[in-house]
């Protein structure tokens, strides 16, 4: 299953311009505020008509101005969740689920009620009305609601943008089980760098309407060229890691393909996958093999390239085994340490976030 | 209280019930069209529907009628198309008074509904929409229920306004006792009547009774219905 769009439709004072595809996954439609997400999604949904252009879902168009296909919403079998939940408030949180249901093929397959309530943690609020929900429970029973009429795709629209840092850290597991654990693909709306670094498998990044770039999520979020937009705070990279062993100490070893890492206690059973997402401000670079220094984590790694920033930092990309890493130094150091492409380095990791990408061991 | 009442007043008072009954049952499929066009489409001639409806409401009540009689008097062509057709009679009918208090009413009615669809979030509407949900389903499973509390209002508002209503009816279908003799009608008659002033003041407390009847009945109604809605 997959999404390929290609739309042209003028907005304000800008041009939508997007041409890219969303493989199976998780396909992050990533760019600042006003540069023609939603407008995106809009179209894909149906909620909004492109003036020329086609999307193709499944291989069957959905729209299309050659050929004069514009299927209405409700036969687009996506599944939408948006920022503001849109639960129907004369509906319990049951029969907001189970909406879609009856309006889905008759030879659809997927999830029941119990299973997606008991994947989202919400089988005890099945009688409540949404006025009696937190906004976390609101949006996983939105996620539900979506999932239960059996899309072919699931769209979401910043769907935790409205919370709290909390609630967001307690939604974004559930969304992982979801990508880890369906086959439906989703694309996934946001202008959080974090966010995407933790679920997206695909990564579209948009500016002005335009898409800029698109690619594998690794590939997108270590790319020096893409620092910039993605912001110097938040760059970084995403690592496949693999748990090894916890050891006695609270520490977990986990082996990513450059080494091995030592990461607080990781509540993953060994041998499951998981993401790591180092930060590119986390990063120390040495040229000798450091001694005396308290960091655990230190990979051995090549200088891909180096790319000046307007300030005074300086973006240099390594690769660490088969992964690729960003760190951020002054453009000081790296010229008194005389850093060129192609020379070995020694990248002292002082911060790493986790994510799971496997919850069957969790 | 049949008792209280003498026969022409129960007469007048059952007569206004029955048309106002009938106007707002009749005139509630076409106020809320009505009202969802006017409140949801872009279309051409949209204000000009705006303005015809609320014609009635800014009219003397007097034309409004006459125009009735121009329009459905028995020798008047949608008149006559209507008893030939249909069988039915208008002019100096209550079935007339019926439709009378229907016009008169209906500015009342559209406005109370689409002030209930403005309160309704059309994002809801699109996300049944993306549920599955065709036009049809979209429009019975959501708007309606969420519109429940408008409806009512519109209604019971309309009811009051009929029950009310004289200058149209008096002129379309004048003021025959036991025929097309309204509350109103009625009142007015015994006023012009020497002793009969009992009368007209016994109507005088029916009316204000209904009136408030009314009022509180959808006051209570809306509010239980808006409650039901939001779940608290």
């Amino acid at each position: 299953m997959s999404l390929s769009v290609d739309i042209l439709h003028p907005l304000g004072a800008m041009d939508l311009e997007v041409c890219f595809e969303a493989p199976r996954g998780v396909t992050a439609l990533f760019g600042a505020s006003g540069t023609g997400k939603t407008s995106v999604i809009n179209a894909v949904a149906g909620l909004l008509r492109p003036r020329t252009g086609r999307i193709i879902l499944d291989g069957e168009p959905i729209f299309d101005t050659a050929m004069k296909i514009d299927l209405p919403v409700h036969k687009r079998c996506l599944g939408c969740v948006f920022q503001d939940g849109r639960l129907f408030p004369h509906l319990n949180v049951q029969q907001n689920l189970v909406y879609g249901q009856k309006f889905a093929a008759v030879d659809s397959t997927g999830p029941d009620l119990p299973e997606v309530a008991g994947m989202l943690g919400i089988s005890e609020l099945l009688s409540r009305r949404p006025a009696a929900l937190s906004g976390g429970e609101k949006q996983r029973v939105a996620i539900g609601r979506a999932l239960l009429s059996r899309p072919k795709m699931l769209v979401m629209d910043e769907p935790l943008a409205a919370l709290d840092e909390p609630r967001k850290q307690d939604i974004l597991p559930y969304l992982e089980r979801l990508r880890d654990e369906t086959d439906i693909p989703i694309l996934y709306v946001s202008h959080s760098v974090s966010e995407v670094a933790r679920l997206a498998t695909t990564v579209v990044m948009m500016d002005k309407g335009k898409v800029t770039r698109f690619g594998p999520a690794e590939e997108i979020l270590s790319d020096p060229a893409n620092v910039r937009q993605l912001g110097l705070r938040e760059a970084g990279s995403v690592l496949q890691g693999v748990v090894a062993a916890h050891h006695d100490d609270g520490l977990t070893e986990v082996t990513v393909s450059g080494g091995t890492l030592l990461l607080p206690h990781v509540n993953v059973d060994p041998g499951h996958q998981i993401r790591v997402r180092v930060l590119a401000k986390d990063i120390i670079l040495a040229t000798k093999a450091p001694k005396g220094l308290s960091a655990l984590n230190i990979l051995p790694a090549d200088i891909v390239s180096i790319r000046d920033g307007s300030g005074p930092g300086t973006i240099v990309q390594l690769k660490a085994g088969e992964d690729l890493l960003l760190a951020r130094i002054t453009r000081r150091s790296a010229e008194a340490m005389a850093l060129k492409s192609g020379d070995r380095v020694h990248a002292v990791i002082k911060a790493v976030s986790v994510a799971r990408t496997d919850v069957g061991g969790g | 209280m049949s008792d209280w009442l003498r026969a022409e007043e129960w007469m007048a008072l059952t007569l206004s019930l029955k048309v106002s009954f009938w106007a707002v049952l009749i005139s509630l499929p076409f106020g809320l069209l009505v009202a969802y066009a006017l409140e949801r489409k872009e279309f051409r001639g949209r204000q000009a529907l705006n303005g015809l409806v609320h014609l009635p409401l800014i009219l003397p009540p007097v034309v409004t009628g006459y125009l009735l009689l121009l329009a459905f008097g028995r020798r008047a062509p949608l008149g006559l198309w209507l008893e030939e057709t249909f069988g039915l009679v208008l002019a100096f009918r209550w079935t007339g008074a019926v439709l009378a208090a229907a016009i008169m009413a209906f500015p009342l009615m559209v406005r109370a509904i689409r002030l209930g669809l403005e309160g309704i979030d059309p994002k809801l509407e699109e996300a049944a929409a993306t549920l599955g949900a065709s036009r049809f389903w979209v429009f019975a499973t959501v708007t309606l229920p969420l519109l429940l509390p408008g409806l009512i209002t519109g209604a019971i508002l309309a009811f009051a306004k009929a029950m009310g209503e004289f200058g149209a009816t008096i002129t379309f279908v004048s003021n025959i006792p036991g025929q097309t003799q309204t509350l109103p009608s009625a009142i007015y008659t015994f006023l012009q009547v020497p002793g009969a002033e009992a009368s007209a003041l016994r109507l005088v407390v029916v009316s204000i009774f209904v009136a408030m009847g009314a009022l509180v009945a959808s006051e209570v109604l809306a509010r239980r219905a808006a409650k039901r809605i939001s779940g608290r």
